[in-house]
Order: C-alpha cells, then structure tokens, then sequence
C-alpha cells in the first residue's frame, strides 16, 4: 500500500488550490513569462502559465509552499495544459515533456523545503479539443481530433510527470469523458508497456450546469461508471461550479464510488467581472457540512480559491472522521 | 455502511446497471449489416441520417442496448463504424443507451471503442485463435473500460454440445479473471446459438444445449452474464416473420429461465409469450425443446404449420404511394411534410436529371418550397411546419452543394485558360443576421433564418450580442447581399442606427432589413432609414422576410420596391411630424403637481414579512410550469389567437395542437431531466418618496436613491400624470412604506440548444428557447403571486384563477426597468445591487441592459393597493433635464437612454 493511500485510511486529505488565481496576483508580464531562454520567441506566451515552471520557476516553487503552509497534503503541478496539443496555442508542442518534468520537480522541491509529509499530483488536463463533440453543428460526426492523438498527447505528458518525480497522477475537469478514457488509456499502457509499477490515478469530472451532467452529456453516475476501469484511489468533482451547486453530486458520489473521494469546487460562481467572490470562511463552512456528513475523502479548491480558502477548509474538516470505503460485495 | 454491488454497469449518457431483478435486456439488432438489409444498404450508400433513424427506432422500442456491426466485404469496416458511431454520439436520444460494439475483425471492434465515452460492451472476442491472442484482445478491451462478451470457440471449433459450451466459457473465465485481471460480472458468454429445425437430426438439440449450458454457466460462474443472437433459432424459417417471432419467444421464455440476461433481438418484434395462438405456441416448445421429435416429427408439424400462416404475417402498412411519382413531385412532397427519409436520394436522382445542380435548387426545390411558402402565405401551413420543411431543404442543398462548387470550380477554370473574366455571380444569395450589440435576444431572428434558410437563402447567423465592427466587417468580407438586424429591448434601437450610420460611413451599398420585438415601422422610417440611403426596410415578422428578400435580390423589383419604401417612409416621417405638434405637453413643475392623488392619511401600509432579500435555486420547475401563460408562446411562433381556443381554432387549431403536444413533451422532458434551474431573488427594503419622482430605499443602512420618470402628456380634466413615486408614502407623512424587487431566470439551455442545433433540429431549438422565456415569466409570476400572499403579505386573502392572474386582476404591481412604467433601463444596476447581483440571482446584466440568460424577468414591487401599470409616454426637455440631474448623469448619456420617450 502507498503512504498516501495509508493517510487516505486514517484522515481527510486536503489538496491545494488555484494556480492561476495566484499568478495572477504577481501580474507578470509578457517578459515574465518569456524569461531568458524564450525572450526571442516568435509568438507571444504570456498566459502561457505552465511554462512559468521553467522560465520563473521560484514563483511556482513558491505558490506550492504557500499550499503547503496553508494545510494542503496534495500538491498539483502546474501542468493543467501541458500537452502538446494544448501547447500548440504557444507552438511550445516541443517543449510539452520539458514542461511536465520541470512542474513536477518545482512541486517536489517545494516539499522539500517545505519539510513536511505531501504528495505531488500530477495535474492532467482536459485539452482544447474534445472526442465527443463536434465543433461543427453542420457536421456533427466530425472531430477535430483523434483519439490516438489525444492519448499520445497524454502519455508524453505522463512520461514528463512520471519522469519529474510525482507520486499520483490526476485526470481532472473532465468535460469530456472519452478525453478522459484516452488519458487512462495512456496511463494503463504506458505503465504496462514500459513495464513500470503503476502510480495511482485519481480523478476528477466536471459537472457544467445545473443539469446535473458533464458538457458531454453524461450524468454523473454514467459518467462514473465510464471511468471505473480506471480502479482510481480517487474520484470526484471539481471546477465549473461553487460549492453550493457542488453538493448534491458529491453526495450522489459519495453513495456510488468504490473509491475515495474527492471534491475542490471553485470559489463559488463568478460574478459579472468574472471574479470569484466567495470568500474562504464561507467555502470552509459548506464543505464542513459534506466532512460531516462522511462525504469526503479529498477536498480543496479549484478556480478563486486561495492559500487562504485552504487554510480555512483544512481548519474546518479536521475533526472530522474521512468517508469510510464501502464494502464491495462479492455475490449478488 | 455503503455497500456496492457486482453488478454489471454499462453507460451511455445514461447508467444502465443489470441487477438480479432486472428483466432480460433488449440488445437492438437492426443496425447490424449482417442482420438488416436495409441498414446495410443505407450504410454502403452513405446515408447515414437515415440509418440513425434505424437506431433511433431500435431505442423507441424498447432496446437497452444497441449492437451496431459493419462487417460487410462491400464496406471499409473501420471508417463506418467511426463514422456512425460519431453520429451517433451527437443524437442524445440515442447516445443515451450504452452500446454493444459487434464484430468479428478486432481492429474495428477497437476502431469503435476510440469513438464512445460511455461503457460499452464487445461483441466478441475468444480463444479462436488460440490464447495468446484472446489475452491481448482482452487486455485492449480492458484498456476502454469495456465489459466483453466470450464466444464459446476455441482452437477446436464452435461449442455445439453442453459440455463444450460449459468447458470453454468456464477456461475463458479463468484466464479473463486471473491474468487480465476482469471482474467477473464484467464477462458475458454467447454459447452459440443455432439454428434448430433444419432437418438435419444433429441440429434437433441446439436450443436444448444452449438452455442447459447456461443454466450450468450461471451455476458455476454467478456474477457472470450470458447473452446470445436470438434470430439464428429461427433462422430455417426466415420469410416467415409470424413463425419466427414466435420461435424467439418460446426460446426466450425457457432461456431466460435458465438464466439468459441478454439477447440481440428485433426490439420492435417480439410477441408476448403468453399472446402466440396455443397450436403454434404448442408446435414451437417442441421444437426448442427437441420434444416428440424423433424422425423429425416436431419440425415436419411446425413446418406444415407454418406454410398455413405464411401469409398472414403482419406489416404496418404506410402511405407510400407517393413513392410512385416523378421526382420532382417527391421533393415537394417530402418538403411541405418535412420528410428527411428519402430527401437525398430524390435529391440525387434530380441532378442527374437536369443538366446543372443549380437547376435542382432553382427548379424542383424551390418549385415545392414556394408551394410552402404559398401554403404557409396562405395560412394553410404554420411556422412549426415551414420549420420542419427547412430541414429537409438544408439537406437537399447539403448533396447539391459539392457539385455546384465543382461547377463554378470547372468554370472559373476554364476562364483563366481561355484569359477570359469571370462575370459569374456566386450561387445562392447571402443574408446575414444578428442581434445588435448589448442584447440578448435571438427567438425572432433564428425564426427568420429558419424561414429566409429554407427559402433557399444562404444564411450567415452570427448570432446574439453582436458588435457592428463585426457585423459589417462579416457582410465585407462574406460578399452578402442582405443585412438584417434584430433586437428585443429599446436601447437596440440605438445600437441599429449606430449600425445604419456606420454602413454609410463606410459607403456601403447593401439593403438592411430591421426586425425584432421592439422595432417598429415609425422607428425605422423617423430614426433608421434617415442614416443610410440605400434602403432600409422594417420586417414585420418572418413571413414577410420572404417577400422583402426577394424583392430586394431582384434586379427588376428593386428600384421600384426601395423607391416604394421610401416615398411611404418620408410620410410616416411628414405624419410624424405633425403628430407631435398636436400633442400637449404640461410643463414637468405642472405635471409633478398633477400626480396620483392618494389619501395617505387613511392608509396604513402592510409591512413585509422580513427585509433584505430572499434567495431561490433550483425552484421545483414542475410548479413554475403551472403558471405559464401559453398565449405567448403561440405569439413567438406566429400563431396568433387566445389560448386555449387556439387549439380548437378551425383554421391552425390542428397545428396549434401538434405543436402544443410537442412543446408540453419537451416541458416535461426538462422538468424530468432537470434541464433547465429556476432560480433568482426577491427583495423588501423600507422606502419612502423624498421628492415627487424620487424614492429612498433603505438597504443595509445604505440609502439608494430610486429615480422615476412622469406621464408629462395634457391629461383629461381630473386624470392624473402618473410616476410610480407616486405610490409609495410620502416621507413626511410619517409611514414607514416599503418597496419590493424581484430579478429571475431560467439557467442551463445552452447545452441544450447546441444538442438541437447539432441535428439540424431548429424545431426544437425554438420550442426550447421559447419555452425558456415561458418558464421565466411563469417564475415571476409564481413569485408574485406568494410575495402578495405570503411574503410580503399584503393581500393574504386574494383567490385568483390562472387567467385572472394573466389579466393582472390582482392588487399591486411589478414593473420592470426598460417597459412602460419606469422607462429607464440604467434604474436595473439599482434593482440588482439591491438584490445581491448575479451572485445572488443568475443574471448577468450586459452593456445595453439585456439580462442574461435570455429568459430571465426582473422588476419592482409595489404593494400600494391603487398601484396600476401605465405607460410613461412621452416627455419633453424640461423633464429630462431634471432628471439627468437627479439620476447624477450627463445630459447626453441621459438623452441616449431614454430616446425612446422623447420628442
């Protein structure tokens, strides 16, 4: 058994929270993300915040330490679209397993300075281009992508995490499921392939709107039941919607799941401008409910929340006993 | 503690769990090339969208399961099985079941597995070719989440007896779970079925074998699953469908006994076991059973049995005499009754038939589109009818289009060898349309390009919120021959001059049409057309678009239609003139002292049950849909008439009525499947009038200051000039008033709308969005009714019907900031502060003031029981002058938002 599935048994483990609400408050400009190395590139990169693990790798370093400090036992790298598909907005396809070993090491280097026990994530993204749907209503059997491109996109991407030192991988806002299915594709095989023992998988859809289903159309329990063959350490919600909106369907989950389970809701709805109002006390007192109620195995924050938000949450479930597994029966 | 079960669970966009007492599920059998001649000819064809009707027929009967197979010589396996399986994915009410991917070449069976995010089910994989191979499969299989089914084959052959059927599923099994690593509810075995009465005397126990092999199956491996082709049973009786359905259920009957859980059948043909006549119920146990056969005497009495009912076999006949005339008859039938079924074909054969693909779109199609145009000018067919024939339009066009683009390719060509210039104009003429800048609102428009579409129009629909920069860069770059515009609330008015003015500015020369709710003919002639001197037109609804556009297209029409256009726009322009010099105005100090003469001092106001606001999310819509008010919804559809005579009008009563039962389906399909979330605030603050149009809100301990504008019009002698200050109590009369807000919407339709716009489905696309709008107004009125009931509770006792309500027989009001009452649309940012903002409510407010989600519903409260709704009307400078200075507002800003009740 892995040291995290053992903290997993004894407490609720909390994971960090948003990364690019926290670059943003350096307000780093297009020099900033170029760096040295890239400042001839031929496109502009600014927004690219992925790359930041190389080019400003000390600001990365010390957003995971903030984390840390805040209470989180999970940290994600900074690798939500280091693909190569998802790096070609930048034409950086080149530097997508670069990127992924650079993340990784900035996540592992800020535990060791850190000092504490945490595990690195190694944040899998949704991509740009999706499996399930067409971008063209006129053409609504066309795809933009194939499904082999998408899984050796991923397995590229996992090769660097894997490469860079990260303890779990995490498949995560899932708008797609069939993207999804690729990226445990690409973890299966290339674990089996390169005959490497296989890191656990976590992970963790998006519930788009009120209808209770993901923009693919499934609904959570269909959605589940499409990526249990995964056998995660963890499955969950995370994005799109705040906690409020977040907490009939960690609920449904927390029934369904044979497994651990997660949640890291935004920091509510945003608002006219975009920005996420809910503040950390009020996000800590919903979740508390959910840490109450046996809910929840994983829990932090996703877009808005902060260091603080964090702190908060982690304050607030700590009392609290993490869900039980359940048993899985073995006759009908 | 949480217990999970080994069942097996299947996904499509839905969950489908097998349990112990879930009956046996139906696997569709007819998108299978190997089983259905009309599916594989539709496949090898290429006509896909009729083959999806196969599968779409599959789940409305009753399957839980569909099997697709493409395994056909005549076919590229691989690239039909991705491209139906994609198109499938686009149709949620077919995606919604989880499928079962059949074939016996395993690279498609993977092909199949790359396009389907739920969990599906292989068809089949086994020990054929020995065992080293079934792992690998198993292991890919495995990889996509699959559950597979194991034939019962090995390196041997085919189990055909008990024993080998039991002995290779149960090594199947051991490997599957012990070195694949599969969970055994996750396994299915088909042990063969085969055909029995085929007169050869080893065939007799096939059913029997296959029944007893299961039993043993499920004895020895529980969890697991088996499943089989049920036709092949029958398979010696083939031509005679009565027969065969009753074999199928007799074998079903004693299988599922045994512990079948699944089978492929014809969901759409099975008898009821209990309903086959006892003679042929009684012959066909003897045959699945192999009982009172020996020498094949079973088999010799079912088959002398079955020639006596060879023809009675039952078919469901259909009016297809049409299907007899020529192809030109057979487009138009298809088009005026919207039939997509044969539209390719007919369309095909009709270019072959004339001698340019344009020749089809301007001859056949637009011959039988104008008889729905006709119809529909004539009153005979409705706009729910014109819409479904635009489908069939836009996918006779989509097979001409390839050609008629090679053609012009061939030409231009030529003309470049021959160093000739190309004088050619393109094909179909362009319109493009939007919904101006700052507003939401699309309903109408989408309507129009549903009918300009379907009329043969190219159509470029950039869709709601639209800047002009975009608009006529588009119509630039685009080379379109129409620009139209929409709008629903009074700043789009500005936003269509700004447009005019700028397509001036830029020495443009295209005609530009005016629609929307809001638009009028007097605004178009007074505001629009004087911007822009190359015509301008207001279009009253969609049916008229058609009419304008052709005129506007025809080189001959023109001139006399835009000079038509204009000398009738310079007179409204005269009328309007003189119109306002006959109209009195009393001066703003006159009319101020000429309000609502209310009796204070005999009135106590009705404090409200609390202060603050009140937050609703996910409001039951069930209830919501009680309150809605139907009228409109025929309005945005162009039925005009009171509802619920409507629906028995002799004239659209019979399309009223389709599509009524349409609109109440698709209602009750939201309201089931939570589509759609009410949700939104209401509010009460103490208030009071400080001055005669201004009134303190007292929010939080902050003071908002309200501003309202006065009816300045010369009244009647003792009528007076209305603000809404007016009813709210005075300060100085010492009651402490109060006034309400309330803001709603209805979230969630887009992925909705994009579901319906993927299948071509305008129809629903415009029941949806119409809909949407119904269940906002519904919500507001919901709201309503409980704050004068409940919530504030100033008219505790009041009892009022459904159309008393749609009448607004109740007491006190709820005006919105941009309608007449309070015509200033920039009061709205005080309503929402007041209310808490989109986080409070769902509503984003744009530039213009449109609230987004579309459907959404905002107002104030008024209690005062002499409140009553009016209309501003018109007010002169003085008034506008005072009340920029209130509203803190430049004299230009204050001018641009209330342009509309100006002189």
């Amino acid at each position: 058994m892995s040291t995290i599935e053992k903290a997993l048994q004894e407490r609720i483990l909390i994971i960090d929270g948003a990364m690019g609400t926290m670059i943003q408050r350096h307000k780093l400009q297009e020099a900033d993300y170029r760096g040295e190395r890239f400042k001839d590139w031929h496109t502009d990169v600014k927004g690219n915040n992925d790359l930041l693990s190389i080019t400003q790798p000390e600001i990365i370093i010390g957003i995971h330490k903030q984390y840390l400090e805040a209470g989180a036992d999970i940290i994600e790298t900074n690798t939500f679209s280091s693909t190569s598909i998802a790096q070609a907005d930048y034409d950086m396809q080149s530097l997508a397993y670069e990127i992924n070993v650079a993340s990784a090491k900035c996540a592992r280097e800020a535990i060791k300075q850190n000092g504490k026990t945490a595990w690195v994530a190694g944040a899998i993204g949704p991509l740009n281009k999706t499996l399930s749907l067409s971008p063209d209503v006129n053409n609504p059997g066309y795809r933009a992508v194939t499904f082999d491109e998408v899984a050796a996109a991923y397995t590229e991407q996992i090769k660097g995490l894997v490469d860079g030192g990260v303890d779990v991988l995490l498949i995560e806002t899932i708008f797609d499921t069939l993207n999804a299915k690729a990226a445990i594709y690409a973890t299966k095989n290339y674990f089996r392939k390169n005959n490497l023992p296989e890191l656990p998988i976590m992970i963790s859809g998006t519930i788009t709107d009120a209808s209770g289903r993901t923009l693919s159309g499934q609904t959570l329990e269909a959605f589940y039941t499409s990526v249990a063959h995964a056998n995660p350490l963890s499955v969950g919600l995370n994005c799109a919607l705040g906690a409020s909106e977040m907490r009939a369907h960690i609920e449904e989950l927390s029934q369904i799941a044979a497994c651990y389970v997660s949640a890291y809701p935004n920091a509510g709805l945003p608002n006219a401008f975009g920005e996420y109002d809910e503040q950390p006390h009020e996000t800590a007192h919903i979740i508390e409910e959910w840490a109450a109620n046996g809910w929840l195995n994983i829990v932090g924050g996703c877009c808005g929340t902060t260091p603080d938000h964090i702190k908060h949450i982690a304050d607030e479930v700590k009392q609290f006993k993490p869900r039980a597994l359940p048993v899985l029966e073995e006759a009908l | 503690m949480n217990t999970i079960k080994p069942y097996l669970r299947l996904s499509g966009l839905e969950p489908l769990v097998i349990r112990p007492e879930t009956n046996f599920v139906n696997v569709g059998e007819r998108t299978n090339v190997t089983g259905s001649k009309k599916f594989a000819r539709l496949i090898r064809d290429g006509k896909y969208e009729e083959a999806l009707s196969v599968a779409r027929q599959q789940v409305e009967s009753g399957a839980q399961i569909i099997d697709v197979n493409m395994d056909d010589a005549m076919l590229e396996g691989v690239e039909a099985m991705t491209t139906f399986l994609n198109l499938v994915q686009a149709e949620p009410d077919i995606a919604k079941i989880p499928i079962m991917i059949d074939s016996s070449k395993f690279e498609i069976i993977e092909a199949g597995l790359k396009c389907v995010q739920g969990k599906c089910i292989v068809n089949s994989i086994s020990m054929k070719e020995g065992e080293a191979k079934f792992i690998e499969q198993a292991h890919i299989c495995k990889s996509y989440g699959a559950a597979v089914i194991v034939m019962a084959f090995d390196e041997v052959g085919q189990a055909d007896t008990k024993e080998r059927k039991i002995e290779i599923c149960h090594r199947a099994y051991k490997i599957l779970t012990e070195q694949v690593g599969y969970a055994p509810q996750e396994i299915i075995f088909d042990p063969n079925i085969f055909a029995v009465a085929t007169g050869i005397e080893e065939h007799s126990n096939y059913a029997v074998d296959f029944i007893e092999a299961t039993k043993e199956i499920k004895k020895l491996m529980p969890l697991t699953k088996v499943s089989g082709g049920v036709s092949n049973v029958s398979f010696s009786f083939r031509g005679n469908d009565h027969v065969r359905e009753a074999i199928h259920s007799v074998f079903l009957y004693h299988a599922i006994k045994a512990g079948m859980d699944m089978g492929i059948v014809n969901a759409g043909q099975l008898v009821v076991y209990d309903e086959i006549e006892p003679t042929l119920k009684n012959l066909c146990e003897d045959v699945i059973l192999n009982r009172n056969n020996t020498n094949n005497e079973a088999t010799e009495a079912l088959i002398t049995f079955a020639e006596t009912v060879k023809a009675k076999g039952k078919e469901t006949v259909k009016d297809e005499k049409w299907r007899d005339e020529p192809v030109e008859k057979r487009l138009s039938h298809s088009l005026v009754n919207g039939i997509t079924d044969y539209i390719d074909a007919d369309t095909e054969e009709a270019r072959q038939k004339y001698p340019k693909p344009l020749d089809v779109i301007e001859g056949p199609l637009m011959d039988g589109m104008n008889v729905v145009g006709d119809l529909f000018g004539a009153g005979k067919m409705f706009l729910p009818q014109v819409v479904k024939s635009a489908r069939v339009m836009k996918k006779a066009v989509a097979v001409l289009t390839p050609f008629i683009e090679q053609e012009k390719e061939d030409r231009k060509q030529a003309h470049i060898t021959a160093g000739t210039i190309n004088e050619e104009t393109a094909g179909a003429a362009k319109i493009l349309l939007a919904t101006v800048k700052g507003d939401v609102h699309d309903i109408g428009k989408n309507i129009v390009g549903v009918v300009l579409g379907c009329n043969g129009y190219d159509i470029i629909d950039l869709g709601v919120m639209v800047a002009t920069d975009k608009i006529l860069e588009t119509a630039i770059k685009e080379k379109v021959d129409i620009i139209g515009l929409s709008g629903l609330i009074t700043p789009s008015l500005d936003e269509m001059v700004h447009v005019a003015h700028e397509m001036k500015r830029r020495g443009m020369n295209l005609p530009l049409m005016i629609g929307g709710a809001t638009t009028s003919r007097m605004h178009t002639a007074v505001k629009i057309a004087p911007q822009y001197d190359e015509g301008v037109i207001h279009v009253l609804d969609a049916s008229r678009s058609v009419t304008v556009a052709g005129s506007l297209l025809s080189k001959e029409q023109k001139p006399d239609f835009l000079s038509g256009i204009k000398k009738e726009y310079d007179k409204l322009v005269v009328d309007f003139g003189n119109k306002k010099s006959t109209k009195q105005y009393l001066t703003f100090a006159e009319a101020q002292k000429n309000g609502a003469a209310i009796n204070w001092d005999n009135f106590s106001p009705v404090a409200p049950t609390f202060t603050g606001t009140k937050v609703f999310n996910h409001y039951d819509l069930k209830e919501v849909a009680e309150y809605i008010d139907w009228q409109p919804f025929f309005i945005a559809w162009e039925m005009h008439g009171k509802f619920p005579a409507i629906l028995t009008d002799n004239i659209i009563g019979v399309e009223a009525t389709k599509l009524y039962n349409d609109a109440k389906k698709l209602l009750q399909q939201i309201i089931d499947e939570k589509w759609l979330n009410a949700r939104g605030a209401i509010g009460f603050w103490p208030a009071n009038k400080v001055a005669p149009d201004s009134v303190d809100v007292l929010a939080d301990k902050e003071v908002i200051k309200l501003q309202f504008l006065r009816q300045q019009i010369k009244k009647a002698e003792g009528q007076p000039n209305l603000s809404l200050a007016d009813f709210i109590a005075p300060a100085e009369k010492n009651y402490q008033d109060h006034i309400g807000a309330f803001a709603v919407t209805i979230e969630g339709i887009e992925p909705h709308i994009k579901k319906f716009e993927a299948a071509f489905d305008d129809y629903n696309k415009i029941i949806l969005q119409a809909l949407a709008d119904r269940l906002a107004e519904a919500f507001a009125e919901l709201l309503h009714k409980k704050t004068r009931q409940e919530y504030w509770g100033y008219a505790t006792d009041e009892h009022l019907t459904n159309e008393q309500l749609i009448k607004e027989e109740y007491l006190g009001i709820r005006p919105a900031p941009g309608y007449p009452a309070c015509p200033d649309h920039t009061e709205k940012y005080k309503l929402f502060e007041l209310l808490g903002g989109k986080e409070a409510t769902g509503i984003e407010l744009t530039e213009s003031l449109a609230m987004y989600p579309a459907s959404s519903v905002s107002g104030w409260y008024f209690a005062n029981p002499e409140s009553k709704y009016f209309g501003v009307g018109k007010i002169e400078q003085d008034q506008l002058k005072d009340y920029a200075k209130r509203k803190g507002m430049s004299l230009d800003d204050a001018t641009r938002w209330l342009r509309p009740i100006l002189e």
